[in-house]
Parts: structure tokens; sequence; C-alpha cells
């Protein structure tokens, strides 16, 4: 039996002034010619819309994050329009897919090779818990081996979930504080995975 | 010089004439996960030692333990880039087990979502050869067309990537009109789309010169490796499971199967491109079979098998005997025939066979996914040896490596 | 026109008599075993007799039956003659202690990472293979993952909680 259809068959016109948008500015006082606010705020705004990320796809989240990549459902629009596959060089590590006890050290590896502040995003049940595969040959969840700092559940995600924790994530880099990474609390976190 | 005393050379190093170099496990993101370790002169490869198993998730120990309905998720994840073929190719093994017979409109439904699978896959092979070959906007423009595909899936049942779709006998619910309508807009589209895509790459000097002639392989050496698919049929034999052992009524359907002729990488590339326009012809003559059906024929959308068929929610909670057929399905008490089978679908990367052996227990015995990719991709020192690197990356990415079937 | 299950068992019963037994048709496909040490001797005629030419190895795969003692592993070839269309089964047997059987990679060369497969997931040990090593499972493994002995779940894990699943 059919049932009305809402979505998708009928497209809506585009219309120039929903497209554009201001993103709000961080408090501060202002003036004729200057703007002053907290340090770590303009830093972390500057940081959340321009994050590069690494996208450690090994399984079927590695398909949908296509798909988010793609012009439908659209990454780029938040700023990391530019992918790296160098931990060096990349801020996010998105691990998407299931990470077997065998992939486990490389995927360490990778971790360890990034420069702070680094974030990392588990997308999809299998990162996140090990997902359907409880076996003895997957890891269950990533944060067995490195620190996670946003889950995203699913199997696959959506793409429009994936946005949301990509959109979480912004939230903790804009909401970071500059001290954070030289801190005691973050170092008793790495400690606690053996990383020094 | 004379000696140095803190650091020791490894044997031979100085002699060496040849580069280590590591391809992976974790190359730019599209191809999945195995390592190379090559041996390079310069750079044409000598050798090459690959290492898989980087994403094993012990599907076959793992099915041991679920029963059959708990299987087809399982199934999904192995090339999860076409996972309706999977799902289809498990439901018509469990079929061929238990003995039930799909009626025809079943058997046309399923074509459809097949071979929509089928296209989804090619498509992304074929744009991520582009991709590697330097092309990225191919790959973009296409994945629109995925999506419209996943529309399709998500319409029948729910999900748009591993879609768990069909049940023994059929499938969950009727295809709506929305779905049927969501068809129409792909076959309408999609023709155009593919004809752009391909003059993007077909006749392109670039995309020739770089896959033409890079990892050939020959008929002979293609059978003795086991290649399947639109491997083997670019190397120039023309193997195709739906035609030569039909299933799901594929013999009512006229197409033709595209053989290659030097089995290289852009032999390989034109094979799935022309598949694909066999494949939307399939879905063109099943649509206007399942068209033909009228009245209460074009109701009908699974076998009548209430044994291992979940019965409508409505009787359920009314009738007696649906109650007791829902509660054994979904607790796995129906009794199951011993003996084993084994039956293999067209998967888009070739025969995925499904070797099933059944004690009578709630769960199988057995089950072992016989897959292609892991069969063909024992042939890739042989495909590379004496060709460039980047020609390697080429040829790797053209065998439509997926590593979820691979390790399995 | 397919050769048919008849005509193979014929032609098997008169090169090989007893050695080869236990014909079975299962769901149209004609299933056969011979002693273990015999396997490359019936494959080797399989492929190259004219009127067989079951010349494309399907797939190969072990099975484990712990009560049948004395066969407690069993290695499986599917073949495939492309020609003629025909499947055929044909299962070699051996026990638990000493898994010794002779490789079909020379053979075929498909067979090279399916026997591997075969050993990391059953322990059987191919005689004369080139690189028998895991191929899927860590290498410092030191078990055998899909006998029946072993459980699926890895039991060093401490987050989940096994009277949950139902398994406790």
């Amino acid at each position: 039996m059919s049932r009305p259809v809402r979505f998708n068959i009928h497209p809506i016109e585009a219309n120039i002034a929903d497209a554009i948008g201001n993103a709000p500015s961080p408090e501060g006082f202002g003036g004729d010619g200057f703007f002053t606010a907290r340090l770590s705020e303009v830093v972390g705004l500057a940081r959340k819309n321009s994050l590069w990320p690494l996208p450690f796809a090994t399984s079927c989240c590695g398909i949908e994050f296509m798909g988010t990549m793609g012009s439908h459902y659209d990454l780029a629009r938040f700023g990391s329009e530019r992918v790296g596959f160098s931990p060096r060089q990349c801020d996010l590590l998105m691990v998407m897919g299931t990470i077997a006890k065998k992939m486990g050290p490389v995927l360490r590896q990778v971790y360890l090779q990034m420069a702070e502040p680094r974030w990392v995003i588990a997308v999809g049940a299998c990162a996140s818990s090990g997902g359907i595969f409880d076996t003895y040959s997957v890891l269950q969840g990533i944060d067995q081996v490195i620190p996670v700092d946003v889950y995203v559940p699913g199997c696959p995600p959506r793409p429009e979930a994936i946005l949301d924790g990509f959109m979480k994530i912004q939230e903790l880099v804009g909401q970071e504080s500059i001290r954070r990474r030289n801190g005691e609390q973050y170092k008793a976190l790495l400690n606690g995975y053996g990383i020094e | 010089m004379t000696e140095q005393h803190h650091i020791k050379l490894p044997e031979g190093s100085i002699e060496k004439q040849t580069t280590t170099l590591n391809v992976g496990p974790t190359h730019p993101a599209t191809h999945g996960v195995f390592q190379n370790i090559m041996e390079l002169d310069g750079e044409r490869v000598v050798s090459t030692e690959q290492t898989v198993g980087y994403i094993h998730r012990a599907f076959e120990k793992l099915a041991e333990r679920r029963p059959l309905y708990q299987v087809t998720p399982i199934t999904d994840r192995l090339n999860y880039c076409s996972s309706p073929i999977n799902n289809m190719g498990w439901h018509l093994t469990c079929e061929k087990l238990l003995g039930v017979e799909t009626p025809k409109r079943v058997d046309y439904l399923r074509v459809i979502i097949m071979e929509l699978a089928r296209i989804s896959d090619h498509l992304i092979c074929n744009s991520i050869v582009g991709v590697d070959t330097g092309a990225y906007t191919g790959f973009l423009y296409v994945m629109q067309y995925r999506e419209l595909i996943y529309e399709i899936y998500e319409e029948v049942c729910g999900s748009r990537l591993t879609t768990n779709i069909g049940r023994i006998g059929g499938f969950e619910r009727n295809f709506t009109n929305t779905a049927f309508t969501k068809l129409e807009k792909f076959l309408k589209e999609y023709p155009k789309v593919l004809k752009e895509f391909e003059n993007l790459f077909a006749r392109n000097r670039i995309f020739m010169e770089r896959t033409i002639g890079g990892g050939a392989i020959s008929a002979e050496r293609a059978l003795n490796y086991g290649f399947t698919g639109p491997n083997l049929r670019a190397a120039g034999v023309d193997y195709d499971v739906r035609v030569h052992s039909p299933y799901s009524s594929y013999e009512d359907f006229q197409f033709d199967i595209p053989v290659g002729k030097t089995g290289d990488n852009y032999d390989r590339f034109l094979v799935r491109n022309q598949e694909m326009w066999q494949s939307l012809s399939i879905i063109e003559q099943a649509y206007q079979k399942i068209q033909a059906f009228k009245g209460a024929e074009a109701e009908i959308y699974h076998a009548d098998v209430p044994e291992y068929y979940l019965p409508k929610k409505e009787d359920v909670y009314t009738k007696m005997e649906a109650l007791i057929w829902h509660f054994k399905i979904v607790m796995g008490e129906v009794d199951m025939p011993k003996g084993e089978v084994y039956k293999a679908v067209e998967g888009g990367n070739g025969e995925l066979g499904f070797y099933l052996i059944s004690d009578g227990g709630r769960t199988p015995f057995r089950l072992h996914f016989r897959r292609p990719c892991f069969i063909y991709y024992q042939a890739y020192p042989e495909l590379i040896k004496g060709g460039m690197l980047s020609d390697a990356i080429v040829t790797m990415s053209s065998l439509n490596l997926i590593a979820g079937e691979l390790d399995a | 026109m397919a050769i048919d299950n008849q005509f193979i068992q014929k032609t098997l019963t008169e090169k090989f008599g007893e050695m080869v037994f236990n014909y079975q048709d299962s769901y149209g496909m004609l299933s056969f075993e011979a002693p273990k040490e015999q396997n490359l001797k019936v494959l080797q005629y399989l492929y190259d007799e004219p009127t067989l030419g079951f010349q494309f190895l399907t797939d190969l795969c072990a099975v484990n039956y712990p009560d049948d003692k004395g066969r407690e592993l069993a290695v499986v070839y599917h073949l495939h003659n492309l020609q003629e269309n025909t499947r055929i089964r044909f299962k070699v047997f051996t026990a638990i202690e000493n898994t010794d059987v002779f490789t079909a990679s020379k053979l075929y060369a498909a067979a090279d990472w399916m026997e591997r497969e075969t050993f990391d997931f059953y322990g059987v040990n191919f005689v004369g293979h080139h690189n028998l090593k895991r191929i899927l499972n860590v290498d410092e493994m030191d078990y055998f993952p899909l006998r029946k002995e072993y459980p699926l779940e890895d039991q060093t894990r401490i987050d989940k909680d096994d009277e949950m699943f139902g398994r406790g």
C-alpha cells in the first residue's frame, strides 16, 4: 500500500536568501575598528571551521563516508574540504569501520603520529564497541587502544549521523581551552593508554 | 673510510639493488585494508609480499551461532558495495536447502534489486579507477546516482547500505508506488549520466595510456587462479553464473555478456561499463514484466511458506497458527533438513558461493563463503610484476578489491 | 550437454575402483570421497581426463566433525567443468592427530590461499605448500579458531557481560 511521499520526489526551489547565514560571533567587546574576545574562543572558532580529517576507513562505514563526502551530503561545507591521508598533517582521525586485532597496532601508530591538538571520532558500531562482531578477532571498540572524543552509533550511520558527530566534534573544538593539552588531566588520560 | 662502530647495517644491504616499499594497510581510504610490501627496482616492481586479514571478522564462525535469518545481516557485510546481491544469494541458498519455490513476481523483483546493486558496485569501482588515475570528477558525479539507488533500497527495506533485504521466499513487504516511481526516475535519468561518465573515460587518451597494458592476465592463467566475474570476462572467458546456472528466473531475460581480450585494466573498465548497460536493460525488462502482473497477482511478494516466512503481525495477534509459526521462527525452533548445499550467485566481483552444511540443528553446522575477491587477489603479484608502481596502484583498484569480502 | 553424475561415477569407478567411494547426490551435486593420500591422483585425473575435464577449482574448505573419531577434519574441494557446466564435490577426511594432506596448489594456483586459510582456521597441514603461514588471523595466534572446541568470543574481553547476552 502506498503512503503520501514527502521527500526527494519534488525538490524545493533553491533560494539564495536561505543559503547565506551568519554564524554567531564569540562574546566580546567591540567598537569602531576593534574587537576583543577571549583567545581560546577565537582560536577555537578558527580551528573548528577548518578541521582536516583523516578518513581511516576500513569497511562499510567507509562507503557511507564516501557518500558524506559526495555532493548530496557534502562534508566540505563544514570546512573539511581537504581530507588528508597523512597523519602528520591532520587534526581529526575519523575511524570508520571494524578494527580487527591485527589492525590495532596500525591504528595506534597512526594516532601517535598525529600532532596535538588532535581529536578522534569513532564512526559506526564496530569502531565504538565492536558492533555485531563479538568475535575473537575483532577489537571491541577502538577505545581499547586510543582515546576517543565522539562516538557515532549506527551500522552504518546515515550520512546525517556522521555529520551530526562531526558537528559535535566542532563543538568540542570550539570550546576547548588552550591549556588543555598541557594539563595534568590530559596527560593522565594518555598515560592510561600507555602513550607518553 | 673505516668501518662505523655505531651503525650496524643489515646483511647484504649495501649490495641490495632494490628498494623495499610498504604500501598499506592504510591507503588513501578508498580501497580497503591490505598491505603489500613491494620490492622496487627504481620504479619497476620486482616482487611483492601480500598481507591480508586486517579486517578479519570471523563470519564463518559467527554463522555457526546464528539461525538462518540472523545470518543475513552478516552476509550484507561481505561485499558491502552491493549488499543486496549477498542477501539474495543467502536466501537462495536457504531456499535450495529447504526446498522453497518462489513465485515469478518475487523473482523479477529480486532481479531488479540485484541489478541495481550490480550497477552500484560497478559505479564505485569504475569511478575509483578514475580517481586513481587522477580524475576525481567522475566519482563525485556518479555518487548522486548511487544516492538514488540507496533511496530505492530505503523504500523497500529501510536501510541504505547494509540492507538485510528480503526473506526466505520473498520480500518483507510489497514494493510501494514510491519505490516504483523512484525506479522510473532512475531509469529515465541514469542512461544519460552513464553515457557522460563513459565519454569521460572510454576514449580519453590519458586514461587509455594509463590503463592499457597494465595488469594483464591471460585466460588460462586466470582460470587456473580461479578468477570469476568481470576480471575473468575481461581476460576473454564468458563465464557468468547468471547464464550458466540461472537462478531467480534470469533465464527469462535477454542480455549479453561483455567479454574483453587482454585482461588488462582498460578491458576491465570497459567490461564493467558495458555490464552496467546490460544491467540497465535487464532492469527495464523486469520492470515491464512486473507491470504486466494485474489484480491479485500484483500483490504477491513472497512464497507461501509459513514455516520459514514470518507471518503478518495482525495475524500473529489474532490467529493461533500464525502465533505458533512466529514463535518457532523467531526462536529458531523450525525443523531444518539435514544436508549439504552449494549455491552460487553472480556477485559484483564474480561467483559468490555459499556452502552450507546443516545437521538438523537450529544453526548451520558449517557455512563457508566462496569469496571471489579472496581468490583473485592471489594473482596480484603476477599481475604487477615488471610494471611500474603507479600501474600497480591502478591495477589494485581496477580489480575491485573489497576488503570485507577479502577477509570475511 | 552436461555430463551427468552417473557418467562421472562410472568413469571414476573404472579408473579407481574401490578407492573412490561414498557416492552421494546432494541437491543435484555428486559428492564422493577418497583416502587423503590419493587426493592428488584423483584431482589430477579429474583435470586431465578429456571426458571429465574438471579444470576449475571453485572452492576449497574444511569442516570439523568433532564426533567422528579418526575422521575429524574433512577437506572439501568443489570442482567445476566450465564447458559442460557440471559441478562436483570431492572430500578427503583426516584425523585430528596427524593432519597432513597433499597440497593441490601445484595443480590449481587458486588453491594457494585457500589452503592457507584452511590451515589458519583448522590446522590442516598441507604438505608441499610453498608458504603455509597464517593468512587471516594474527601471526602469533597459537590455536585454530574455527574448530568446534573453541568459543567464538574473545574470552579476555572485560566490557561485555555474557549474562546479558544469554551466554553466562
